[in-house]
């Protein structure tokens, strides 16, 4: 068994050794299949990404009485923090609403002073989970005790923006996901049919092993290895050129792409990285190739 | 040791390439099937390398029914009987010492049994000098050889030759038919399919003649007469 299998492993290495041109080719092809899922990989996490950072951006905001004390507002704010579909609820004082404001409209200073009694700017800002959950966010706090503080809630002005933003975002989700389902077929069949090509070149040799008696194992179980060693191959040079591709152009694209560090991401999953196409390569290399030998293994 | 009883193989739709043969071939001996080329010399040693079945009839290999040996056992089948082809069927990837090895390294022979064999068997075919050369750097006689020697090495029990001079010159010829019978006298059966009359003729072996699918001469000390 030992001596059966120590043959196989040669035989696999000398003729991924010996068929230069064959297995090149193949390489060349899972180099490119395996870009290609290292690129759907990384654009599903800058996608998420960007997703978060654009709904971290939605939020409603609870506006006070003037007669609200400080104590009230944060005494709401821990029972709202309790709601299950609130992610985050932030308290912005009055001083810091009006330091907000006049940041924002410095035009308003004489406005901000004569009203400066009249006016609370004290707010609450509420981020959920969901878009649709902000509604019963809205009405719970519309009840008693909270309606007696509450001088308004913008939600019904920022509705028809929180529903776009959610909705384009969940669109992006799901096309990003059929792209990469697309991608990801296209990947495989290039990498099948290389490997069946190369398989077809072999279908003489194959005959002649058959008719010198040797087993299904003895025959088939060299092409395994050698497309395991391609695999494995395609996976660190893949992993090369992405390393190297990331450390220079994560700088250039930091702004682009909101502040995504490339390179800082690539690092930080580098094993998850490392074993998707390990295990991609190896697996599309050896499943090609089980495929494609089973036809002439049939004499 | 080898019996087609009663084989008939019609290839679709109707051409039909063996009608009704039977014949026996005896341990040691030496067989020279001729015919015409098409008259079914290779399809014979198809039917009892089990690559073919036969559309009726039995083959028998050592008192056993080839077509009913399951698909799994075929390689011990395959590994009693050594082929030589016209075209020499050698591992293009591999070089001559590989290309003999492989057929021990299937049968799972220690490495050591196979330097030794492989060399021996490299000696009598005189390629020991070119063991490592590939079959591209080979000329057709000395590809021969190594299809020779790879059907020896294992020491079958029967070698089947097909057409194993239809590519070489006159010289060559007689070099691979000398090997053939020195194998034959080290007890080893020989088939040899031919369609050249000088080697029958000089041979002066037994020869099973076909025409149009059937058996039309089987004499002991045969001639080529078509």
């Amino acid at each position: 068994m030992f001596i059966l299998l120590k043959r196989i492993i040669l035989a696999g290495w000398l003729a991924f050794w010996r068929q230069g041109a064959l297995t090149l080719a193949t390489v060349f092809v899972l180099i490119m299949t395996l870009s290609l899922v290292t690129s759907l990989y990384t654009f599903n996490y800058l996608t998420q990404f960007i997703i978060k950072q654009v709904q971290n951006k939605v939020d409603i905001s609870v506006y006070f009485k003037r007669e609200a004390q400080e104590e009230d507002i944060l005494e709401i704010k821990e029972e709202i923090a309790k709601i299950p579909q609130v992610k985050e609820v932030e308290y912005v004082s009055h001083q810091k609403g009006v330091a907000d404001l006049l940041q924002r409209h410095p035009e308003l200073e004489d406005s901000v002073e004569e009203t400066k009694d009249i006016l609370n700017l004290a707010c609450l800002n509420i981020k959920a989970f969901q878009s649709f959950q902000y509604a019963s966010i809205s009405q719970f706090l519309e009840k008693e005790p909270f309606k007696n503080f509450i001088e308004k809630i913008d939600y019904l002005e920022k509705k028809p923006i929180i529903e776009k933003i959610f909705y384009l975002t969940s669109k992006i989700k799901q096309i990003g996901f059929v792209i990469s389902a697309v991608l990801a077929i296209v990947a495989f069949l290039l990498t099948f049919n290389q490997i069946k090509i190369a398989i077809f070149n072999l279908k003489e040799e194959i005959a002649i092993q058959r008719l010198v008696g040797a087993s299904n194992w003895f025959i088939s179980g060299p092409f395994l290895v050698q497309g395991l060693i391609s695999g494995i191959l395609a996976c660190l040079i893949t992993i090369f050129i992405f390393s190297i591709l990331f450390y220079f152009l994560s700088p250039k694209l930091i702004d682009i792409l909101s502040g995504f560090d490339l390179f800082d991401f690539f690092k930080k999953n580098f094993y998850s990285i490392f074993l998707i196409q390990l295990v991609t390569g190896m697996t599309l290399a050896i499943f090609s190739s089980l495929v494609a030998i089973r036809k002439y293994l049939k004499i | 040791m080898i019996k087609f009883q009663n084989v008939t193989k019609i290839y679709p739709p109707n051409c039909i390439t063996l009608d009704d043969i039977s014949f026996e071939i005896e341990k040691t001996d030496f067989v020279s099937i001729v015919g015409k080329s098409g008259v079914g010399k290779t399809t014979l040693f198809k039917l009892l390398l089990a690559e073919e079945k036969p559309t009726k009839g039995r083959i028998f290999f050592e008192g056993q029914d080839v077509n009913k040996i399951k698909k799994s056992k075929l390689p011990y089948l395959r590994r009693k009987i050594g082929a030589v082809f016209q075209d020499y069927r050698l591992f293009p990837t591999k070089n001559v010492y590989e290309n003999i090895a492989y057929v021990l390294q299937v049968i799972g022979a220690s490495d050591k049994e196979i330097a030794h064999d492989v060399a021996e068997v490299l000696e009598i075919v005189g390629l020991s000098e070119k063991k490592d050369n590939f079959p591209y750097q080979l000329s057709g006689g000395e590809c021969q050889r190594v299809a020779i020697a790879r059907a020896l090495v294992h020491r079958p029990d029967v070698i089947l030759a097909d057409e194993p001079t239809g590519n070489l010159d006159p010289y060559n010829t007689a070099e691979i038919i000398r090997l053939l019978l020195n194998i034959n006298n080290l007890g080893t059966t020989i088939v040899l399919a031919t369609h050249n009359k000088e080697i029958v003729n000089l041979l002066k072996k037994r020869v099973i003649t076909l025409e149009d699918g059937k058996i039309v001469r089987d004499e002991e000390k045969g001639r080529f007469i078509l």
